[in-house]
């Protein structure tokens, strides 16, 4: 059997140990050696962004990175995203926003998103389709991903802004659903 | 993916001397965006993989407006578009840098990585060349230099020798009243690999109106990255106006030999190689009159 490595790394906060073969990418070992099925294979070379997480706080596709590589990292997955049983803005707006049919790709775009928005909660759409390019849908269209980005984006920028930002956000979110619903 | 040795290297000489003793069957890993795809799918082949992410000298980002750019081979390409100096000294290299597959590959992908992968479509080497960067290499019997115009040999080939490995590249400090750019031409808006690309890089006389000094280069529309030195040497002197530009890009049509594949014709390339001369040389005239672009 080939000699499998030992590797620490900090997963969604916490530490975590792990053996892996040194040709197995940290996509297989998230999903078959640690059960974190969250993330997916679509192509497993690089085009799809479908397994992306955030290494060191940056989007990567995990099926291009080793597990070897990840020892002292850490690694953010789409399973660490909510908080307790508290989804997280991105995820809502995508559910709200209705930009998700097959739902494979989503992981991945909500990944890549929250690195976008952690940075920067008002970018131009231009900005939002250029930085999420390494991402590939094949049912949506990206409009509606686009939008749920935009809509997550502004409450994130409201809860960074105000302290009472949560009802703040809920509201304008709605209205602005309202505005855009009544504009078609 | 077959299972393979997995070793990180700490000091360049360390790395040497693991490669230089497995040879052929050993590679270097930087970002993985193409190694890792070439083992999978069987392009490559490996029993041992060395990780040079941990070597100092391979993850050097180091500028001065007076010295030039250090780059190690390792830096991946976000650091470079991400650094606003740099961006700004070396507009080229940041175009490249920021048009090399999608975030997640560039948050891994290293320039080093490309040029010693040397695809003739490589999207950061016409612009290494055209900046006139120099490969700074270690090896078994020590260090050389090699221009990254002599660097690529064949698709695919490069002069690195056994053991060898690139450590970083260095870009001559930015002349006064110089300016480059960087354009491909996809069929699609992002991440796809170029039908054909140019690097230009002028340098104007102090009215800002005629060329003084230009490089060219050229992907996809050869067997290696292209130093269009036919063209480079006709902008010298000649007035940075669109006429110019033109005359450029006729010679560079003449200066490309491409092949005809699944991405484009060879007559598609060398009218695509005549394009992007002329806006890439129109991009680093403007930059290098201040223009921000
Ligand atoms: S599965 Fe990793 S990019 Fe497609
Ligand atoms: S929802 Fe099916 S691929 Fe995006």
């Amino acid at each position: 059997m080939a000699k499998k490595t030992h590797v620490t790394t900090t997963i969604n906060g916490q530490q975590v140990e792990f053996l892996c073969e040194a040709r197995q990418s940290l996509l297989e070992v998230l999903r078959d050696v640690l059960h974190l099925t969250g993330s997916k294979e679509g192509c497993n070379n690089g085009n799809c962004g479908a397994c992306t997480v955030l290494l060191d706080g940056l989007p990567v596709d995990s099926c291009l990175v080793l597990g070897v590589e990840v020892e002292a990292a850490e690694i953010t997955t789409i399973e660490g995203v909510a908080q307790d049983s508290c989804l997280h803005p991105i995820q809502q707006c995508f559910l709200e926003d209705a930009a998700l049919q097959c739902g494979v790709c989503t992981p991945g775009f909500i990944m890549t998103a929250k690195a976008l928005l952690d940075r920067d909660p008002n970018p131009s759409e231009e900005e939002i389709r250029f930085q999420l390019a390494g991402n590939l849908c094949r049912c949506t269209g990206y409009d509606k991903i686009v939008r749920a980005v935009q809509d997550a984006g502004q409450i994130m920028g409201n809860q960074r802004g105000a302290t009472s930002a949560a009802a703040q956000a809920n509201g304008s979110r709605a209205s602005k659903a309202k505005a855009r619903a009544g504009s078609k | 993916m077959k299972d393979f040795e997995f070793q990180t290297a700490t000091t360049v000489d360390e790395a040497v001397s693991l490669l230089a003793a497995r040879g052929e069957r050993a590679k270097v890993l930087t970002g993985g965006t193409d190694l890792l795809v070439q083992l999978r799918e069987g392009m490559r082949e490996a029993d041992m993989i060395v990780d040079v992410k941990k070597i100092d000298e391979l993850m050097q980002l180091a500028y001065a407006a007076d010295k030039g750019l250090t780059l190690g081979a390792a830096v991946p390409c976000y650091r470079i578009y991400g650094n606003s100096e740099i961006a700004a000294a070396y507009p080229a290299l940041a175009d490249s840098a920021r048009i090399i597959g999608g975030w997640q590959i560039q948050s891994r992908a290293s320039v080093g990585g490309n040029l010693c992968n040397s695809s003739p479509a490589a999207d950061t080497i016409p612009s290494l060349i055209a900046l006139d960067a120099v490969c700074h290499l270690a090896g078994p019997q020590g260090r050389r230099t090699v221009p990254v115009a002599e660097f690529c040999t064949a698709p695919g080939k490069n002069v690195l020798g056994r053991g060898e490995i690139l450590a970083t590249l260095v870009f001559p400090a930015p002349a006064d009243n110089s300016g480059s750019a960087y354009l491909r031409f996809i069929p699609r808006n992002e991440m796809d690999i170029a039908v054909a690309g140019a690097g230009s890089w002028v340098r104007l006389n102090a009215a800002g109106d005629t060329i003084e000094a230009a490089r060219v280069a050229l992907a996809a529309v050869a067997p290696k990255p292209l130093a269009a030195t036919s063209v480079s040497e006709f902008l010298a002197g000649r007035p940075a106006v669109e006429q110019t530009y033109e005359e450029a890009a006729e010679l560079a049509k003449n200066a490309a030999t491409p092949i005809s594949d699944k991405r484009g014709t060879a007559d598609y390339r060398r009218h695509l190689a005549g394009v992007l001369t002329r806006r890439t040389l129109a991009i680093a005239v403007a930059r290098a009159r201040g223009q921000q672009l």
